[in-house]
């Protein structure tokens, strides 16, 4: 497990992070979510070790890590860098030796790996042939290429269509599967909100909200239910106790004690559906930042 | 899995550098180029310079020039001689003058001609000198070219700097292995290409020289190409360590002009220094200890036989301990300057301490 504790980072006078603390734990994808220049980047620098914290801690199966003492991280930059003029092939295996695989281990890896991003015809094209979409998986290869302990991926899914994030999230699914733990970064909450297990929002330097996704929509939960009735829905204003925050023909969604609402809707006639309005992630995200 | 070793990640570094080079057109047209100049520097001369000059004698004049280097036409009288001069058939010609001769030429005195005409005095050398001046300037010439051309060719490092700043593939780079590892292996990789390099100059030197049939010059050269190996080696380190650093202080490579003077001044700097002060012993003899002249000055000084060997060992030593200072300042700026990006690193900046 990745544990992040209390990290503080100042630039000149301007302090970008504050305290930050979270955890990454093994098999889980965690999300990592904030709006432009809370601290996303910095944090996972820091994290790598290619930025110093003024402050705090990272610990690697709680051991704080050193730079003597890292895990293999796997790392994927926001602003990719591959060497242009380099083949495919040639380059992910170079940058897997780089981490220590021995040549024949990092050859086998990256054909696996061109083979599970669909990029093997290009193997062979310089990097600056590919399109910027082939390049972004090609970026993803070189993040895991030799087998890294923990994932650190700043905005995995940008400049991907629709089907390339589904390729690259079954090679990340895949990886989390074994036991990696995982921290992306996204500002496309559809997608965080459809595969994160763990969610950590950052909000101008501090950590706002933290937990599992489930955890954090329990937290985040209103009493706001949503009726569904056969006829006009018109009758819940009049229910002792219920603000009424949406009304359109026969759905209704209101806060207040429920069972109140649902007894006099059953007594009414026949209920379609009757269910607790969940926070989406977008939601939970804009009332906590 | 184990993390490479600080080696390990420097000969990668130093493998990418090396195979990026030799895999690039540019390269190979250059230095192929640099192999044809050399031959056309030797050879050329005795192509064009190698004739005796013609010339037409009349009647007495014969005996006169016979056994001359001169290729000589006799002719019937001295109205067919000029007419060969008017014709340009012959350079000049040679007529009896009373009791001797006179040399007819078209519009210019015909010096070569002359030369073998006069009778030169015998001369007596007191401290006769191994090497002629004409001898010690193409020396001078060479090792000069030489060492602008691989100090220039250092630039390479700094342009491929440039590129892993401006590709951002350097955050990958520095998360993965230390930055010195970076620094040494782009040095070391360049530091063989170049040592390759001279080896095959040094090769195919020789070959040039014979072909051109001074072979007497290849026995001095020899004995002094075997002092500017070291010193063009280590000089080279010390410049390519400098191209670092300028490579790094910049983001884009249309900003590298701006840190590129000072190092291109290093370079040029031996260059000119030595073509100009070479007939200057004594100022040779001060460029010779500074590190960054003493690169073609003290090969040259020993090839003129001006200096003894502790002499150059001496300067050897200055100039490697000069490369350790350099370099370590160079790592700090180089890891100070090389995950900034945006406007031009401040050198102040890049020396401040770690954050």
């Amino acid at each position: 497990m990745l544990t992040v504790r209390g990290i503080s980072r100042s630039f000149g006078d301007h302090r970008v992070l504050d305290e930050v603390s979270f955890d990454v734990r093994p098999g889980r994808m965690t999300g990592f979510l904030g709006a432009n220049g809370s601290g996303k980047t910095t944090t996972m620098r820091i994290v790598l070790g290619v930025l110093a914290a003024h402050g705090g801690s990272v610990s690697w199966n709680d051991v704080e890590i050193t730079p003597q003492n890292r895990p293999h991280f796997g790392y994927m930059p926001e602003e990719r860098g591959l060497y242009p003029k380099m083949k495919v092939r040639e380059q992910i295996t170079w940058l897997g030796r780089l981490h220590g695989v021995e040549r024949t281990v990092a050859q086998r890896n990256t054909d696996q790996l061109l083979d599970d991003l669909e990029l093997t015809g290009r193997a062979n094209d310089r990097l600056e042939q590919l399109s910027l979409g082939n390049q972004q998986r090609v970026q993803i290869a070189a993040a895991l290429v030799h087998d890294p302990d923990v994932l650190i991926l700043d905005e995995p899914f940008s400049g991907l269509d629709p089907i390339a994030v589904e390729t690259v999230l079954d090679v990340l699914r895949k990886r989390a599967a074994s036991g990696v733990p995982v921290l992306f970064s996204s500002h496309q909450l559809a997608i965080v909100e459809r595969l994160c297990d763990d969610v950590v929002i950052i909000s101008k330097g501090r950590i706002a909200a933290g937990g599992s996704r489930e955890e954090l929509r329990t937290r985040h939960a209103t009493a706001r239910y949503e009726i569904v009735v056969a006829e006009d829905a018109g009758w819940v204003r009049d229910v002792p106790g219920v603000t009424i925050i949406d009304l359109d023909g026969p759905r209704a969604v209101f806060e207040a004690e429920p069972q109140q609402v649902l007894a006099e809707a059953v007594k009414r006639g026949e209920v379609r559906s009757f269910t607790p309005v969940v926070p989406t992630l977008d939601e939970i995200f804009k009332e906590v930042i | 899995m184990a993390r490479a070793s600080f080696s390990q990640a420097t000969w990668l570094v130093a493998e990418r550098e090396m195979k990026t080079f030799l895999t690039s057109k540019g390269f190979w047209v250059g230095f192929l180029a640099t192999i044809a100049g050399l031959f056309a520097l030797t050879v050329l001369p005795t192509v064009f310079g190698g004739d005796d000059p013609k010339v037409a004698a009349v009647g007495s004049a014969v005996q006169v020039v016979q056994g001359k280097q001169l290729d000589v036409r006799e002719v019937a009288d001295v109205q067919a001689a000029a007419d060969l001069v008017r014709s340009d058939d012959v350079e000049a010609a040679i007529v009896p003058d009373g009791s001797g001769v006179k040399v007819l030429a078209l519009n210019d005195p015909p010096n070569d001609v002359i030369r073998q005409l006069v009778a030169s005095p015998p001369v007596e050398l007191l401290d006769p000198s191994a090497v002629t001046s004409d001898q010690r300037f193409i020396t001078v010439f060479v090792f000069g070219m030489l060492f602008l051309m691989f100090g220039m060719g250092g630039a390479a490092i700094a342009q491929s700097t440039v590129t892993e700043k401006q590709t951002r593939i350097v955050e990958i780079l520095v998360s993965t292995v230390p930055v010195r590892a970076l620094l040494a292996g782009k040095i070391l990789g360049h530091t063989i290409l170049t040592l390759g390099q001279v080896l095959v100059l040094a090769l195919t030197a020789p070959i040039a020289l014979r072909v051109a049939g001074q072979a007497e010059l290849l026995a001095v050269v020899v004995p002094a190409l075997g002092w500017f190996v070291p010193f063009l080696m280590l000089g080279f380190v010390l410049i390519s360590s400098m191209w670092a650093v300028a490579g790094a202080l910049v983001s884009r490579q249309e900003d590298l002009g701006s840190t590129m003077g000072l190092v291109m001044l290093a370079v040029m700097g031996p260059y000119f220094g030595v073509q100009f002060f070479f007939e200057n012993p004594a100022v040779l003899a001060v460029l010779s200890f500074v590190p960054f002249t003493a690169g073609v000055a003290m090969p040259v000084r020993m090839f003129a036989q001006q200096a003894e060997p502790w002499e150059a060992l001496l300067s050897l030593s200055i100039l490697a301990a000069t490369v350790v200072v350099i370099l370590l300042v160079a790592s700090r700026l180089y890891t100070g300057s090389l995950l900034q990006t945006g406007a031009r690193v401040k050198l102040s900046r890049a020396w401040a301490p770690a954050e």
